[in-house]
């Protein structure tokens, strides 16, 4: 038996099935995570992500489909006998336990000795920086406190599984960019498997192996952080991930006397020589009538007008960030956001050119919203 | 409280106590009633002047009454044993089946779970007298009428729809999560109810059992109807004083003082788990 650790066959959760508007919070959810592996489970409130987690866990029923745990079916199977491991958005420390004793009852029904107990609280409360805490009740401490206590409490156990629901959102940002390491070397060193859920992109960046973006129930893609960036699988994922977010214009594709043609609903065109994208992908631009393009705002080449290329724009905003500079500019009837890393001149009102490489090009088509090609490339 | 002027406080301080003299004083003239002959208790005007006996207290201990009509037996202990009985298993009873249910009904939304609790606290806006005299001529026939055990079934109309809905409030009040996250760790779901679960809603069931307690001791009607002298606890064989001969307000008083107390010193002594668990859980929206 070679199968992944945990497999989620066609996985529907419906809330109130039997009410006039049942909710479909998660759609035929398919998704394989592997022995070893971080995933994080990415997108915005009420996405059916943290559904996900509770059905892994047994807090929800599954309405259709099933799920697999080291090739057990776990779907049916009560939380206790499940071999996973779960933090809790919510904290849910047990309020007449101190932080130690919360810890410790993870373990309590592992019939461990004392001192191996002991031993493994000190080691996950400095891991986690709560060995000052430890007597203390929940009661006392405060949020970001009781979130790594509750964090402690899943990590401190050697599931099969580790669930860890938005393990970071309570903490202050130093502290949060220092867990995350220490978190990540703690799960590979053990080689725990864990699937976190997190609505922030950096946080499943910095930790997972693989991210599950999902929208509305649907799962949209599952890949690794640089496949998203570099290759989203359709406009969602395209416009989702990254920050600032990947402009996008909607276009129309004309070919002919060895060039390709991208015009935009507001007038302007992009010229680029044919063979910058592959025959397969023009072929397919040009049989979608509608086309998305997207650039990344890093992509964006900015320049004093007549210098970086025939498209111009008007300059709204120019913010300089300490380290990079965002500039708002109104292009194509919308709004173009382009990130310098020096600091640029540009004032509101001003003209600027602009250009997008045809390497840095993204097109999706405009109506099912799939992906073509990324940088001329078949996607 | 620390901005209230002088006059605010003092305006504060005589309100509290006009309250606090219209609610005590009626219990303040029974004591003193208590340990008056009826000659004195019928005086007119009412005075505060009289020599104490304790003669009432002793009438009731000893269960014999003598009256000027002659010497009459009451058992009033007896009926102070009925109540003590009546009380405490019935709030046992209720606990036990209004705890597992109140927490079904917090944590198990099933078809129709709303209707099944709102049809148990409806319960306690009937009338008793609707349900006394039917249940009175089943109690004869099905051999229950006149025992504890059909009183205690009777009174669970009064503890049960109680406990149920303060409990149920209170168990809801408890983050799931808080019990998800024993359960995961390795522990059934009745291991939760019984770790988890019922410790955090206890000062929420102590609450509700006391206040369930003091509802079923004071109880009048069902104990009237459904049980005779022998099974009636206090409410009723106060009615014991009410003679051919005259009313014997003396006893009756005493009768009353003794019949409080228990209610009271309870009361007292759990005022802090019945405000606390009262405003916590049961006002919730």
């Amino acid at each position: 038996m070679n199968e992944p650790l945990l497999v989620l066959e066609r996985v529907d959760k419906v809330y109130d099935p039997d009410s006039a508007h049942p909710v479909r919070a998660v759609q035929g959810l398919d998704m394989r995570v592997h022995a070893g592996e971080i995933v994080a489970l990415l997108g915005s409130s009420g996405c059916g992500k943290t559904s996900t987690l509770r059905m892994i866990a047994g807090f929800e029923e599954v309405t259709a489909g099933s799920i697999r745990l080291k090739g057990r079916e776990i779907h049916r199977l009560a939380p206790a006998r499940r071999g996973v491991a779960m933090a809790f958005e919510g904290y849910s420390l047990y309020p007449p336990l101190t932080v130690r004793e919360n810890i410790a009852f993870a373990l309590k029904s592992a019939r461990l000795k004392r001192e191996e107990v002991d031993r493994r609280v000190r080691e996950i409360a400095h891991l986690l920086e709560i060995e000052d805490i430890l007597e203390r009740y929940p009661s006392s401490i405060s949020g970001g406190q009781q979130q790594r206590a509750s964090l402690g409490r899943a990590l401190i156990r050697h599931a099969d599984l580790h669930l860890l629901d938005e393990p970071m959102g309570q903490l202050e940002p130093q502290l949060r960019a220092l867990l995350r390491g220490r978190i990540k070397h703690h799960v590979k060193e053990r080689g725990l498997t864990a699937i976190l859920v997190t609505h922030d992109q950096t946080e499943a960046n910095a930790l997972a192996d693989r991210i599950a973006v999902m929208e509305g129930g649907v799962l949209q893609q599952f890949a690794t952080p640089a496949a998203l960036k570099e290759a989203p699988a359709n406009l969602f994922t395209g416009t989702f991930i990254g920050e600032p977010p990947m402009n996008v214009f909607a276009a129309e594709a004309r070919g002919g006397s060895g060039r390709l043609r991208l015009r935009l609903d507001h007038g302007s065109e992009l010229d680029y020589p044919e063979d910058a994208f592959e025959a397969g992908v023009r072929a397919r631009m040009l049989e979608c009538r509608r086309i998305v393009l997207g650039v990344r705002p890093h992509a964006v080449s900015v320049a004093a007008e007549g210098h970086a290329g025939p498209l111009r724009a008007r300059v709204t905003a120019n913010q300089w960030l300490g380290d990079q500079t965002h500039i708002a500019a109104e292009f194509a009837g919308g709004l173009l956001v382009a990130v310098e890393h020096h600091r640029a001149a540009v004032r509101p009102g001003e003209t600027i050119g602009i250009a997008f490489a045809a390497d840095d090009l993204h097109v999706f088509d405009a109506e099912s919203g799939a992906a073509l090609s990324h940088g001329g490339r078949a996607a | 409280m620390d901005h209230a002027s002088r006059l605010e406080r003092i305006l504060r301080g005589i309100a509290i106590a006009a309250m606090v003299l219209f609610f005590m004083f009626p219990i303040f003239w029974i004591l003193l009633m208590s340990f008056q002959t009826n000659e004195t208790i019928l005086r007119n005007p009412p005075s505060m002047a009289f020599a104490p006996t304790l003669s009432n207290y002793a009438a009731l201990l000893t269960g014999r009454l003598d009256t000027a009509a002659g010497t009459l037996d009451i058992d009033f202990m007896q009926n102070l044993k009925n109540s003590v009985i009546l009380s405490v298993f019935s709030v046992a009873v209720a606990l036990l089946l209004g705890v597992p249910a109140a927490y079904a009904f917090a944590r198990h939304k099933f078809r129709g779970s709303e209707d099944i609790a709102f049809t148990l606290l409806s319960f306690r806006f009937a009338p008793p007298l609707l349900v006394v005299l039917p249940l009175a001529l089943y109690f004869q026939d099905i051999g229950l009428a006149d025992t504890y055990i059909g009183l205690i079934w009777v009174y669970q109309l009064i503890c049960l729809p109680l406990i149920l809905w303060i409990v149920r409030g209170y168990f809801e009040d408890i983050s799931p999560d808080v019990e998800y996250a024993y359960r995961i760790a390795g522990h059934s779901w009745f291991a939760t109810f019984r770790r988890i679960a019922l410790p955090l809603a206890g000062p929420g069931i102590a609450a509700a059992g006391l206040l369930a307690f003091i509802f079923a001791w004071n109880n009048f009607v069902f104990a009237l109807v459904l049980g005779s002298a022998d099974k009636q606890p206090v409410t009723v064989g106060a009615l014991a004083f009410v003679t051919a001969s005259g009313i014997q307000y003396g006893q009756i008083a005493a009768a009353v003082v003794l019949s409080i107390a228990p209610t009271l010193a309870l009361a007292i002594y759990a005022q802090r788990y019945l405000v606390e668990g009262l405003s916590l859980g049961a006002v919730k929206g």
